[in-house]
């Protein structure tokens, strides 16, 4: 069992939601995004996702455009957020998940990637422009090193599309709650959770839920019928606003640990999950 | 040659559908509906009708007599689609797709442009099939290419201006891909080139093949041979592309790629010449990208060509060699545009100017008994605002 699906299951039992925030690395410098992985976990976390910055990121609206600007800026690459998963590793131990784009992964090379990453202690790999029918030189290689090729699903994919994605699924499934871009929403849509607990239905795997989620309150409203509630533009708006500031960790950790309250303080009713 | 794409959307092992799952289904549906029109006579005999009617084709295949006598070497023709109706190639594969988006009931395109020319061309299909018009455009081709952008508004279209990234054509491409991304139900997006997620790749070269299945035509009537070279500007590929892939079978014909050499190393677009194999905008091709998988800025005088990427069977077609592919400068390119003006009274877009001036240096190296045909994909109109101060200060010594 790897450690997301350990990590999935320790909630479960506690009848929680996971909380799974969302930075770019190296924005705007890897040192601070070094504290800020300490404070989210001193926060509660229950996962982390790690941005590796791509100079095209098509699926990301202006928050994450810019933050994956600050880290190429500051010379972030896959080599050094490697070196820094490893630094971290010494006390983390919720698991790490890098979100990236499919060609900087592709030229560093699959091979050489899956085996880096396992040794450094990542645990899953989601790459948003690599669907799965596009998927096997890098599924191949994660699979040897066992980490977790996250693979996401969003408000077009049909069911029966769905059910083909997640016979490939580790790990968990990432929905993708808006037909859009990442970035924050006033409101989420209305049949947000009919289509989450459909899904959930289907899947052997937890389904986390994410794109335009940004305040307690709707944490909150998703964690109702998600098994994790993922959060990412409004990490990367405070870190565009104070990330130079010395309490710039503090302060994503202060907001995030808002977010875990509001998971924790919401009546624990936990949907049944039906058996697959 | 075996035909390409294979069943997957790949030619060899580039191409593909690498964008986000949202878009997945949207790009299984175009590709169904374009491989049922493909077969069906009506829409064959509409695309006909609108190419014929509106477009103005065929376009002539002209005898450069003069540039012929001057260069020493090969008969040379110009296959003339600077004579379309928008003045480029690029209307032929937006008659297409305007066609596939009333097929498919959506009444929202957008596209992405560089020189602006597939930008004016979508504006005009939309005018024409009454479909509401967005065009994603940088900031800095916002300025280059002015009478564009004048164009598309006098159409009705909106221009929305891209100021991300280097503010050119790719990053025009991923401001296109988000807003697609976020109003996929009721968009169509016509993109503009050769490359893009399957089955783009493979519909544009259809809708452009009618520029070599024209050629072939036109050159054996007059020759009662084929040719002995094909020669085309390559940036995404769509008029190389287009020009090529009906002699792809012909083994005799040879194939030449011309892309933008830009101002020399380090500083150009010319993606086979100078990238590595990579994932941008939905397929894997070569690209311009640093050792980390960063794509790279590029520089070319041609907006049209200041891209990053290339066509995905364009990067086959060079691993196959049935392609070859060479570099022009800026320099160069603008002393062709002269060449051209003066010696055959046609002024060429700065895109097909990159390949007037590769055919200066290599047609006069040929025999005088065999053929070429270049691609004189663009007329120059909408370049003489940006060469106007380049031709007072550089070209005239």
């Amino acid at each position: 069992m790897t450690r997301i699906t350990e990590t999935f299951v320790a909630l479960r039992a506690r009848g929680e939601v996971a909380l799974i925030p969302y930075i770019t690395a190296g924005d705007p410098t890897l040192d601070v995004t070094e504290q800020v992985v300490y404070e989210l976990v001193r926060n509660g976390v229950d996962l982390i996702e790690l941005g590796v910055p791509f100079s095209d990121p098509m699926a990301d609206g202006p928050a994450n455009q810019l933050a994956s600007e600050r880290a190429l800026r500051s010379g972030t690459s896959l080599s050094r957020i490697f070196a820094l998963v490893q630094q971290v590793r010494q006390s983390v131990s919720v698991p790490i998940i890098l979100f990236t784009y499919y060609n900087p992964v592709f030229r560093y090379g699959a091979a050489r990637f899956a085996r880096d990453a396992r040794q450094v202690g990542v645990d899953g790999v989601l790459c948003v422009d690599l669907p799965p029918e596009e998927a096997d030189e890098l599924k191949i290689e994660t699979d040897r090193q066992d980490l977790d090729l996250i693979f996401l699903l969003a408000p077009t994919s049909s069911l029966v599309r769905a059910r083909k994605v997640l016979t490939r699924a580790r790990g968990f499934v990432y929905y993708v709650s808006v037909t859009g871009v990442t970035g924050m929403r006033d409101a989420l849509p209305d049949d947000l959770g009919e289509m989450v607990r459909r899904i959930r239905g289907l899947s052997p795997v937890p389904v986390g839920v994410g794109f335009g989620i940004s305040s307690p309150a709707q944490a909150a409203q998703v964690a109702e019928f998600a098994d994790a509630v993922i959060v990412g533009s409004a990490l990367s708006r405070i870190l565009e606003t104070h990330g130079t500031e010395p309490d710039a960790a503090a302060q994503v950790g202060s907001f995030v640990g808002s977010l875990k309250q509001a998971l924790r303080e919401r009546t624990l009713t936990p949907t049944p999950k039906p058996e697959s | 040659m075996p035909r390409q794409p294979d069943a997957s959307g790949h030619f060899g092992p580039y191409g593909g559908r690498y964008v986000a799952e949202t878009l997945m289904p949207a790009l299984i549906e175009l590709e169904e509906v374009y491989r049922r029109c493909r077969r069906e006579p009506a829409f064959q005999r509409e695309l006909r009708a609108l190419s014929q009617d509106y477009v103005g084709r065929p376009t002539p295949l002209t005898f450069a007599a003069r540039l012929t006598e001057q260069w020493g070497g090969a008969k040379v023709y110009l296959k003339r689609e600077d004579l379309n109706h928008t003045g480029a190639h690029k209307i032929n594969n937006t008659i297409g797709q305007a066609l596939l988006a009333r097929r498919m009931g959506k009444s929202r395109v957008i596209a992405e442009t560089g020189a602006g020319q597939h930008g004016v061309a979508t504006a005009t299909v939309a005018a024409l099939f009454g479909f509401k018009c967005e065009v994603f455009m940088g900031a800095e081709d916002i300025v280059r290419q002015a009478p564009n952008v004048f164009r598309m508004h006098l159409l009705g279209a909106t221009v929305h201006e891209v100021t991300s990234g280097t503010r050119t054509l790719k990053d025009a491409m991923n401001e296109a891909l988000r807003d697609w991304i976020s109003h996929v139900n009721e968009t169509f997006y016509v993109i503009g080139t050769v490359a893009g997620p399957h089955p783009y790749p493979m519909l544009v070269r259809d809708f452009q093949s009618v520029i070599g299945r024209e050629a072939r035509q036109q050159v054996r009537k007059r020759e009662g041979r084929l040719p002995d070279y094909l020669i085309a500007c390559v940036g995404g590929g769509s008029n190389a592309m287009g020009l090529f892939a009906p002699f792809l079978n012909d083994a005799s014909v040879r194939m030449i790629g011309v892309e933008a050499g830009g101002t020399g190393e380090g500083k150009n677009a010319a993606s086979i010449t100078g990238g590595q194999v990579g994932v941008l905008h939905g397929s894997k091709s070569y690209v311009l990208q640093d050792e980390t998988g960063q794509i790279r800025d590029t520089h070319s005088i041609a907006a049209g060509l200041d891209y990053p990427g290339v066509g995905p069977e364009l990067s086959y077609l060079r691993d196959q060699q049935r392609v070859q592919y060479v570099t022009v400068e800026d320099q160069e390119a603008l002393r062709a545009m002269k060449l051209l003006a003066e010696t055959e009274g046609i002024i060429p877009a700065l895109e097909s100017s990159h390949a007037i001036a590769y055919a200066a240096r290599f047609v006069p190296t040929l025999r005088r008994d065999e053929i070429v045909i270049l691609n004189l994909s663009g007329r120059g109109d909408k370049d003489l605002q940006s060469v106007m101060p380049l031709f007072e200060t550089e070209v005239r010594s």
